[in-house]
């Protein structure tokens, strides 16, 4: 009876402890929300009023008119899923061929591609703006994609998933007469499923929120990612709180929406990187 | 005939090896082997216009020595380092401990958690220097309240880095939390059902059970969250203008960088800093590895 009495007690003390964590967490997006319904003048007035007198919707429209974010919208969108889908396709490949070909010089160039790891990212960054300024791509939609294409992580990522894939599986395989590209694609390829939509969550998740090189490559407003954009946004309108609410909801909304339709992929991808790395 | 087929197995092997990993491969040479060694070069080069480079010796590392602005980056660096780890690494395990209980609507904490971690880092710039302004922020407002007079949180230099700190651990607790607890998941039940049979109460199992058998995945969360924290850069860029009066008090080794290559062009000597970023980052990162067998428990 005692006992039952405090299990009750701390389970009330965890309720209260993570209910606490989810007001932190969810009034930053709340006020952002409220904000981007309000008049500018009534967004300033102190003391705060919580909800809008009435509510306005013309902050969105005005993000549009006010720069070119339909076009950042593109540009996002296009950047994303070209960088999800050739690292999935290539990190894949060479993660298939890392993992279960054995050719001469395989592990001296993978322990290569691994060293690339252990850098920091924004190591890099300079000469990769130098690079893709002497092939005349500054200002450019590819620009904002390019070395983002080619990933060590997910190479070393997907080579667990091929690798820990039965060896039978492979040499049946043969024995129907299939190459080891036609074992990657047709056999191999759907088993390691998983592996796949985990690194292309955590390549939507980077490519999508990435701020400094989209900043570097593209000072066009025009050829802009969102994230970049909302920099953009900041620099012009510095006191226009209502506006620039509305631009940044309306920059985190795609992914909030599929976050809601694939939680359970998004966060088993993430749990797995963890796992696996 | 037997030797015949195995040497057509093999120039199969050698000849799809080598396909498959060839855009990956070339893809990595030219967009991060080369640029690795072209850091180095152009670090004892000055970089001018049209990208002349012309040879300074040391002159770059020398000029480091002496800039204090870079020195006091590195030092806000190494003070956001020493706030954000600890406290994402704390909060994350503690939120994750609390979700592994038996509880009502645990995977909808569990979501909205994680919203932080998938909202783009200038969004939440702009959200959170909105709540911290200091005329009509609503944090300002809310401490009012409680008797507590106005802070200008982004332009007072000695507070600036508690705001950016709060809005970086913010940001990292929900995206650990989930692979804190996927460790956690993964520790076998026998354990506590033995635990439990001995009397231990949930504090015990945390301290003899949970937390010793988290260790390697708390490493893990520690490596990625320095490396990151090392490299903060789209918070503070976002939340403090490079005209604000605590934007030396704020900015980053990674923000410091950044100005020098791209707004002061000076890329010979940003080339320097990215060199020396990228010594600490792996000294650290050595430390820690070596540090592991201290504290880690691998079996």
């Amino acid at each position: 009876m005692v006992e039952k009495k405090k299990r009750n007690y701390s389970k009330i003390l965890i309720y209260f402890v993570l209910i606490i964590g989810i007001a932190v967490t969810v009034t930053p997006f709340l006020w952002m929300l409220l904000t981007s319904l309000k008049t500018q003048g009534e967004a300033v007035r102190m003391p705060p009023v919580i909800l809008p007198d009435k509510p306005i919707f013309s902050n969105y429209p005005n993000v549009f008119s006010k720069i070119p974010f339909a076009h950042m919208y593109l540009n996002t969108i296009i950047s994303a899923v070209v960088t999800v889908a050739a690292q999935v396709l290539l990190c894949s490949m060479a993660a298939y061929a890392f993992g279960r070909i054995e050719f001469p010089g395989r592990n001296i160039i993978f322990s290569l591609l691994l060293a690339v790891l252990m850098v920091p990212s924004s190591f890099f960054i300079l000469p990769q703006y130098l690079i893709i300024q002497k092939l005349h791509l500054l200002n450019t939609i590819p620009a904002l994609f390019i070395p983002n294409l080619f990933s060590a992580f997910g190479t070393f990522l997907l080579r667990q998933f091929f690798m820990s894939l039965p060896q039978e599986l492979e040499d049946a395989a043969r024995l129907d007469g299939c190459n080891h590209f036609t074992t990657y694609s047709r056999i191999m390829l759907p088993l390691v499923k998983s592996g796949l939509v985990a690194l292309g969550i955590l390549t939507l998740r980077f490519a999508w929120n990435d701020l400094m090189w989209p900043l570097i490559v593209n000072t066009s407003s025009q050829k802009m990612t969102l994230s970049a954009g909302l920099s953009y946004l900041q620099g012009q309108f510095a006191t226009d709180y209502p506006t620039m609410m509305a631009g940044a909801i309306m920059a985190v909304m795609p992914l909030l929406i599929l976050f809601a339709v694939f939680q359970k992929q998004f966060i088993e991808g993430v749990a797995l990187s963890g796992i696996k790395g | 005939m037997k030797g015949n087929r195995l040497s057509k197995k093999k120039k199969s092997d050698i000849f799809w090896g080598y396909t498959m990993i060839a855009p990956v491969t070339i893809g990595l040479g030219i967009f991060y082997f080369y640029p690795f060694f072209k850091v180095f070069f152009d670090s004892f080069h000055e970089v001018g216009a049209f990208n002349k480079t012309k040879w300074v010796g040391f002159a770059n590392y020398q000029k480091m020595l002496t800039d204090t602005v870079m020195w006091q980056s590195l030092g806000n660096t190494v003070r956001y380092v020493l706030v954000i780890v600890p406290a994402t690494l704390i909060l994350s395990l503690l939120i994750a401990v609390l979700l592994n209980a038996r509880i009502k609507g645990r995977s909808v904490f569990r979501v909205i958690y994680f919203i932080p971690a998938i909202t783009m880092g200038a969004a939440v710039a702009m959200i959170w220097k909105w709540i911290f302004n200091g005329d009509y922020g609503i944090l300002n407002y809310i401490l009012g309240i409680f008797g507590i007079s106005p802070v200008q949180w982004l332009s007072n230099p000695s507070l600036t880095w508690l705001a950016i700190s709060i809005v970086a651990i913010w940001m990292n607790v929900g995206y650990n939390m989930i692979i804190l607890l996927a460790g956690i998941q993964g520790i076998s039940k026998s354990y506590y059902e033995s635990a439990s049979l001995d009397g231990a109460n949930g504090i015990q199992q945390f301290f003899n059970i949970t937390l010793p058998l988290v260790t390697p995945t708390m490493f893990f969360v520690l490596i990625t969250t320095l490396i990151s924290t090392f490299q903060t850069f789209d918070v503070i860029y976002m939340m403090i203008s490079s005209k604000s009066l605590s934007n030396e008090a704020a900015q980053s080794i990674v923000v410091y960088f950044y100005r020098n290559a791209f707004e002061f062009s000076k890329k010979g000597y940003a080339s320097a800093i990215a060199i020396l970023l990228f010594i600490i980052i792996m000294l650290v990162t050595l430390f820690q590895m070596k540090m592991q067998k201290k504290w880690v428990n691998y079996d």
